[in-house]
């Protein structure tokens, strides 16, 4: 679904005006009544000047887009080389959703990306329900049964939400991809990395791999069927854009799995990663299943809509406001997926996208940035500076010991051992009592109200008022601090143990 | 007063300050902090009976001065009580910068009346010009801590502004004031009798003018630092009017409550990668406006509370930072509801606390604990680093510049080199904020463009009820 109640929602805080056509969410669980609700009309929205679909559209449906309109939909020209001619006639507009570069700014209006990531884990669902077997290992008291194994072949974003669904499903898992920068998100989702052992970067543009050398393919068949022996289920995910899958699994590959073994064939659509797979059927041949699902996404419509539609809805949001939208030929998102503009078809735009060392992964990468951790600080103090203040210290103490009366050296003695004693204490506090350390401190510097009592005299004087004003301001210190610490201590309690008091 | 009887009277100033140690120790852990603060409760009746009873005896009982001492006392200790009742978790720094001043003010008036109205005679000669000196400095001490609290109460409870105000030459006013304040020391320790009162009230003007100037220059994020500093100064204000008076348990005591909050500087500047004196004379990030010299790449992408609740009830460990905007929106005891829904599906949550969060060394951990979360599920910055790349699900609320990995990576950044919580090595973060406005330091965070980061915007209260109504609904 192009739309569901929750973005039209988004679209219409866009200030559009949304038509969505009668039914069309049964599918996905939405009723129309939903959509009314979200503030939707039910219509015909083959009249509006910008129409949102989910497949490309068929040559009735382009001749019902009105003059000037703007189709936004998964177009594959490749695979319909009608289409074009048909949008030029029509004279519209029509943005390709598969053209949507895969820039970190574009993600959020990716649907390759966010329908290949479900249908990556939908391929592990499928292939568990058809397995006889057990995922996880088993233990019980009738015996052990290790982790099933799972071969993964194409660590794109539908690889990895493979990998990691039947990770989820305990299964041990093992994955290949021709581009050297899938190991380290593969190893993240703590599979076993597969490689073949011949120098040749498969890298090729905006995170595609590339087709191979035939050597490199002779002992990557080989691989595969060394894994065959070992894996149950093999799921495989390899596309080029714009061209037929790779074989990757020929019939003698297929013959090493052992019967009962699952092959979930993600390609089945453009043509298949096996050479058995028929799309939309299930071949079984010696005992292996070969499962050419080509409705994955249907299968779990109403979440697949919900993050189809939402992609759309910020494709949308990427044109501006609903009054003034425009198709902005700078903007690099807009400009590569725009493939018909005006009644004219574009070129592509040259390629300038990097080929993504962390792509979308279904989970983010553990880490993008490590930096080291530097601390920055002023140059260490020279020994000298801080031996020179000692020194300094010491003389003056010495100093202060030579002319100063007895009687004042005897409360100078106090003092700075009592500053060593509290240096000693304070350090052992726990930063989470810092606080309660304040407010207690707060309350025994009330001992102040001593010095004022002494000052309270006999008869009315100033030294009295002054005392008196002192001892008044030092008990609400001793008071307040006190009591406020004993109330936040009483806050404090340790998991389990009696509920606080005091609030 | 008799020789024996002096001996009984100091050794009970002398329990007294060893039950103020004790006190101190006690808060070393939380198993042991209320037993401290009783210690502390005890000292302090201790000190109080036995000051009344060496002035009894110094004095008789008269009854004007008897009343007097009673009713002030009485009076304090009512309005203290009432303080500490109604006071509001999220407004203790303001009530800790009240009861520096009250220190400070106390530090004032002993100060000068043992000038006019002194106690005992003292030898002309070194012991007198002691004397005075320990008045001046005293007085001094007393009316920095006084007007300095009073401006940090005010920027605390926002009456006064946030921004630090630079006066131009500010440096040479403090050292014009500082220079002055040494000179009328000299008139003062000449005067005969009283009469060198003027002087002293000079030196305490002065002195209160150049407190509520360096707290005025200091901007709003350094507060922790500045309500430590003058928790430290309260403290030598107290240990001064014990050498004024000859009484070694002021002394004792202030020592204590200085150094107290000298660690607390420390430990608060170390959070910050700054120095002491750079707080205290800098006027930090107030060199430009808002400027990282890194440009920040990426987009932000905002998230609904509903997601929020489906990727937190899809963690198996969540762990939330919280910061002084969760303070503000009074968000604490939802972020406690939160923390239990998710506990009763038996996801792991944590709290992770950053020294400086907040506007109180250790505000964080008191604000969770009124809302009633544990003690034991909140955790220091350098305990809860190492596991944050097995987090799932990081809930940053209401803070900035303690997640911004600016700190570590970028060497033009203003807060280049501090220690910061690295909330980007989980999974996902979500980070509530009312906008993209800049944090105290004004400095960009990068935090916010990255990949795995989600922005749920709206006030921390109100987004983390979304997040509990979502998952309870879901």
């Amino acid at each position: 679904m192009a739309a569901t109640p929750e973005s039209v929602g988004k679209l219409r805080a866009l200030g559009w005006a949304v038509v969505v056509e009668a039914g069309c969410g049964l599918e996905s669980g939405f009723p129309d009544a939903l959509y009314a609700e979200a503030g939707a009309e039910i219509g015909d929205p083959w009249s509006s000047p910008v129409v949102l679909k989910v497949r490309p559209p068929t040559g009735d449906e382009v001749a019902r887009l009105s003059e000037g309109a703007l189709l936004i939909s998964l177009l594959q020209p490749e695979r319909n080389p009608e289409l074009l001619p048909a949008l030029t006639a029509r004279k519209v507009s029509a943005l390709a959703l598969e053209r949507v570069p895969r820039i970190t700014r574009a993600q959020k209006m990716d649907v390759l990306s966010s329908m290949a990531n479900l249908a990556g884990y939908r391929a592990v669902i499928e292939a568990a329900a058809a397995y006889a077997g057990n995922f996880g290992a088993q233990v019980t008291a009738a015996g052990t049964v290790p982790p099933t194994r799972v071969l993964v072949i194409g660590a794109g974003v539908a690889g990895l939400a493979a990998i990691a669904a039947s990770r989820a499903l305990g299964a041990e898992v093992r994955a290949f991809d021709t581009r050297a920068a899938a190991r380290e998100q593969v190893e993240s989702l703590g599979a076993t990395f597969l490689e073949v052992k011949i120098e040749e970067s498969g890298e090729g543009g905006g995170g595609y791999a590339k087709l191979m050398s035939p050597e490199f393919i002779a002992a990557e068949m080989a691989l595969f069927r060394a894994q065959a022996a070992e894996c149950r289920i093999a799921i495989t995910t390899a596309l080029v854009p714009g061209a037929k899958a790779p074989i990757l699994l020929p019939q003698d590959v297929v013959e090493a799995f052992k019967p009962g073994s699952v092959i979930v064939d993600m390609a089945a659509e453009q043509g298949g990663n096996c050479v058995l797979t028929q799309a939309g059927a299930t071949v079984e041949h010696r005992g292996v299943k070969v499962l050419g699902i080509t409705d994955l996404l249907s299968r779990m419509a109403p979440t697949a809509s919900k993050f189809f539609a939402t992609n759309l809805a910020h494709l949308v949001a990427e044109l501006g406001k609903a009054d003034g939208w425009t198709l902005d030929l700078d903007n690099d998102v807009v400009r590569p997926a725009l493939v018909v503009h005006k009644g004219e078809v574009l070129p592509p735009p040259p390629r300038s996208e990097p080929s993504p060392a962390a792509k979308p992964a279904p989970h983010p990468p553990a880490s993008t940035a490590k930096p080291a951790i530097v601390h920055p600080t002023s140059p260490p103090a020279s020994p000298w500076g801080t031996n020179l203040v000692g020194l300094l210290a010491i003389l003056g103490l010495f100093a202060i010991g030579r002319f100063a009366p007895g009687e004042f050296l005897q409360h100078f003695t106090v003092f700075i051992l009592s500053c060593f004693i509290g240096w000693q204490v304070v350090w052992a506090v726990t930063p989470a009592l810092h606080t309660p350390l304040m407010s207690v401190t707060n309350a025994i510097s009330g001992i102040i109200v001593v010095g004022g009592m002494l000052q309270i005299a006999a008869d009315p004087g100033l030294g009295t008022v002054l005392g008196a004003v002192a001892v008044l301001v030092a008990s609400i210190n001793i008071a307040g601090g006190f009591l406020v610490t004993e109330r936040m201590l009483g806050m404090f309690h340790r998991e389990g143990a009696p509920a606080p008091r005091g609030h | 007063m008799s020789g024996g009887e002096a001996g009984v009277y100091t050794t009970a100033y002398l329990l007294s300050g060893v039950l103020f140690i004790r006190s101190l120790g006690g808060l070393s852990r939380q198993d042991t902090a209320r037993r401290g603060n009783r210690f502390g409760i005890a000292g302090m009746v201790l000190a109080i009976l036995t000051t009344l009873s060496v002035w009894a005896s110094n004095k008789g009982v008269p009854p004007l001065g008897l009343g007097v001492m009673i009713g002030a006392i009485g009076i304090g200790a009512s309005v203290g009580a009432v303080l500490a009742r109604r006071v509001e978790m999220t407004g203790m720094p303001e009530l800790v910068a009240m009861l520096h001043s009250f220190v400070g003010v106390a530090a004032v008036m002993v100060g000068i009346s043992s000038y006019v109205a002194p106690t005992e005679h003292i030898k002309p000669g070194m012991e007198l010009l002691i004397h005075l000196l320990e008045i001046s400095v005293g007085v001094g001490v007393g009316a920095v801590t006084f007007t300095g609290s009073v401006v940090a109460w005010g920027k605390l409870r926002g009456t006064f502004s946030g921004r630090p105000l630079l006066l131009p030459g500010r440096h040479l006013l403090n050292l014009g004031l500082a220079l002055a304040m040494a000179a009328c020391i000299v008139p003062f320790a000449q005067a005969d009798g009283s009469a060198g009162l003027p002087w002293l009230l000079a030196i305490t003007a002065m002195a209160g003018v150049l407190g509520a100037h360096l707290v005025l220059a200091i901007g709003g994020a350094d507060m922790p630092v500045v309500v430590s500093l003058l928790n430290s100064y309260s403290g030598w204000a107290a240990a001064a009017a014990g050498f004024v008076l000859g009484n070694d348990l002021l002394i004792v005591t202030g020592a204590l409550v200085g150094s107290s909050g000298a660690i607390l500087s420390i430990i608060m500047c170390r959070a910050m990668n700054r120095s002491i004196l750079n707080v205290v004379f800098g006027g930090f990030g107030t060199e430009s406006g808002a400027t990282s010299a890194a440009p920040v790449e990426g987009e932000v992408v905002a998230m609904e509370a509903a997601e929020v609740a489906a990727a937190v009830a899809g963690a198996k460990e969540v762990v939330i930072v919280p910061g002084y905007g969760m303070a503000v929106a009074r968000a604490q005891a939802s972020v406690w509801e939160l923390t239990r829904t998710l506990r009763e599906r038996g996801i792991k949550v944590r709290f992770a606390i950053h020294p400086v969060a907040g506007r109180l060394p250790g505000h964080m951990n008191v604000l969770l604990a009124e809302a009633g979360v544990p003690y034991d599920l909140v955790l220091e910055m350098e305990d809860i680093n190492p596991d944050m790349d097995r987090t799932d699900v990081v809930l940053v609320l209401g803070a900035n510049d303690i997640v911004n990995p600016g700190a570590l990576t970028d060497a033009s950044s203003p807060i280049y080199g501090m220690p910061v919580i690295e909330v980007w090595k989980a999974k996902l973060v979500v980070v509530s904020k009312r906008g993209m406005a800049a944090g105290y330091a004004g400095v960009e965070n990068p935090l916010f463009y990255l990949d795995n980061t989600r922005m749920l915007f709206g006030d921390a209260r109100k987004s983390v009820d979304a997040v509990i109504q979502a998952l309870k609904a879901g």
